[in-house]
């Protein structure tokens, strides 16, 4: 039998090792200390993840990789993305977003709208300082503040961005090729023509 | 208009000396807006009666609105202490629904994510029982710097500590990042000395003894008539675990123990964490060993847009909290048609008031940290 008592003092002497091992532990390796947050700034793992952006390749304007289709809109489980596309002098649609609006205090930072889109052109940002007064003036995100460039993305997330690159490449060269094959086929069946035209007419 | 202190929330006549107290919602013991309106005579309950609802955010319906992938985020915020056994619920249920194979390692990173959260799930149940007793502090404080790791690697994986929105029919989203099995795998290797020293904090601890044992006993065959699930089943003696019942995923490969408890009290209940945990670390060295190469998730599914056939699926995971179900009925739309969540704190929730006649009111807090609920889940 136990001496009564016994377990609270040896519950104690794990309190005092930690206690005392806190002091001791500077490479925190078992200890977690509080981080002393604005002046030191937590290091982000790589996915993490926060509230989407929209990327653009070289010109924010002409660059934008987002096609208006408006699929992240019709998936977003909270409803909180708004596009209308862009449309050109003559009142033609195109394939360009006037106004995309992202509610991010209705954001859930599910990242479905990234999942679903077809054109790469939505990523997730990892900023997380976006406490504001003014709910519909600031934390509505308009066209202009979503837009970042494929730069910023590689940076935050390289992995996920070189893989991005990737498949964007291989759908370019893939293009390309398509193309140039066409062109050829093209070529070749214009040669075809003119050789049936300039063939001589059997003599009569 | 005059104040009636006397109003009571039961319509009972009230008897002399009985008083009645409104336990919550914000008593910060209550683990959320959780309420329970208490009739005591002295410091005797003689009836309690719980008042859900106060987290209630519609999720049933939102998920019927919703399509079929877009409810995976929403589930992640019904017990979000264990926000990825709850994917895997969801995507049990839906593959069941829609016959959809997974890929074995896809089941295997399950196992591995999931019995992680069962270790961080009981490890912070034994920090807030401790509260629940009055103890704030050590012991919630080691439970939470261990949770953190566990979450840190989740956040690598993820991409959200809590958040995760990480299972997808057939499979999960992503594949492990390189070098995550390798931290995993050394962090589990240190979880035992950790135990072990909440075991010297804890388990021998005379207070805590007086408080758990003996207190809130309940039979197991009240338990199963109550529909009870989880731990808490388990500690009143029954032999119930859905990971031996339906041997779903890769669990028939792996080899582990079913504790289970003898008296069916507090202390049960508080010590079957603790051995839980201890098989989860076995399982979690299994699956590490046995992990295969290969995808994680099934191509032949389409994510967005998703339609199963129409029918009918119920399908149920061991959460650490219990039998956590989906009940799905398709029509063969876009939309669930219906969309149910069992969720095992509200049905083990059912029993409290049994649990609780008879004891001091001091106890209550304890019994109820005992049966460790999460509102997010009681309340949808
Ligand atoms: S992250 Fe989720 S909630 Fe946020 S905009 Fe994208 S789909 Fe909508
Ligand atoms: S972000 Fe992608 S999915 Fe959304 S409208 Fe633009 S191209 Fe379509």
């Amino acid at each position: 039998m136990n001496l009564p008592g016994s377990g609270i003092l040896k519950g104690m002497a794990v309190t005092a090792v930690n206690f005392i091992g806190s002091f001791f532990d500077r490479a925190h390796a078992k200890r977690l200390i509080t981080e002393q947050y604005p002046e030191e700034r937590p290091i982000l793992v790589e996915t993490s993840r926060s509230f989407p952006f929209l990327v653009f390749d070289g010109d924010p304007e002409k660059g934008i990789r987002c096609t208006a289709c408006k699929i992240c809109e019709k998936e977003c489980p909270p409803q909180c993305i708004s596009i209308v596309k862009a449309k050109d002098a003559n009142g033609k649609p195109i394939l360009r977003p006037q106004i995309f609006d992202i509610d991010i205090s209705v954001c859930m930072g599910c990242q479905i709208c990234v999942e679903v889109c077809p054109f790469e052109s939505i990523r997730m940002d990892n900023i997380y300082e976006v406490s504001a007064y003014d709910r519909f003036g600031t934390l509505v995100l308009h066209k202009d503040q979503l837009l970042k460039s494929n730069e910023y993305y590689r940076q935050i997330h390289p992995t996920e961005a070189a893989q991005t690159d990737a498949r964007i490449e291989a759908v370019r060269v893939k293009k390309a090729a398509a193309k140039a094959a066409s062109a050829k086929a093209a070529a070749a069946k214009a040669a075809a023509a003119q050789a049936a035209q300039t063939q001589p007419e059997p003599a009569a | 208009m005059s104040f009636h202190p006397h109003t009571s929330s039961f319509n009972g006549v009230q008897g002399a000396g009985a008083l009645d107290v409104s336990l919550g919602p914000q008593h910060p013991s209550t683990h959320g807006v959780f309420r329970m309106n208490v009739r005591m005579e002295g410091e005797t309950i003689t009836k309690l009666q719980p008042v859900f609802g106060y987290l209630h955010r519609n999720h049933e319906k939102i998920a019927e609105a919703n399509s079929w992938l877009g409810s995976m985020p929403y589930t992640d915020r019904l017990d979000y202490i264990c926000p990825i056994t709850n994917n895997w619920a969801y995507a049990r249920a839906v593959e069941q629904l829609a016959g959809i194979e997974v890929p074995e390692r896809a089941e295997y990173i399950r196992v591995i994510v999931g019995e992680l959260t069962r270790l961080q799930n009981h490890t912070v149940f034994l920090g807030f029982i401790l509260a629940d007793m009055g103890a704030w502090g050590s012991a919630l404080m080691y439970a939470f710097r261990e949770r953190e790791k566990i979450l840190d690697l989740f956040e690598w994986l993820t991409g959200a500590r809590m958040m995760v929105n990480y299972m997808r029919f057939g499979g999960v989203r992503c594949d492990l990042p390189v070098g995550w099995l390798e931290k995993a795998r050394a962090y589990v290797e240190t979880y035992p000395a950790f135990l072990d020293e909440m075991e010297r904090l804890l388990t021998g601890n005379e207070i805590l003894l007086a408080r758990l044992q003996g207190v809130g006993i309940l039979s197991g065959e009240r338990a199963i008539n109550g529909g009870l699930s989880g731990p808490v089943l388990r500690a009143s003696g029954v032999d119930y675990d859905i990971r031996k019942v339906d041997a779903y995923g890769v669990y028939p490969r792996l080899s582990f123990r079913i504790p289970r408890g003898t008296v069916g009290d507090c202390y049960d209940r508080f010590m079957i964490r603790l051995l839980e945990a201890r098989e989860s670390i076995r399982i979690l060295q299994q699956a590490f060993a046995q992990i295969p190469a290969g995808p994680t998730l099934n191509p032949a599914v389409k994510q967005r847009g998703f339609k199963p056939p129409a029918g009918e699926a119920y399908g149920r995971i061991e959460g650490p909290k219990g039998e956590l179900g989906f009940h799905l009925i398709s029509q063969g739309g876009e939309k669930p048609y219906r969309y149910h969540v069992r969720p095992p704190s509200l049905i083990n929730l059912t029993l409290l008031e049994e649990m609780c006649l008879g004891t001091k009111i001091a106890d209550v807090m304890v019994i109820l940290g005992s049966i460790d609920i999460v509102l997010g889940e009681v309340d949808r």
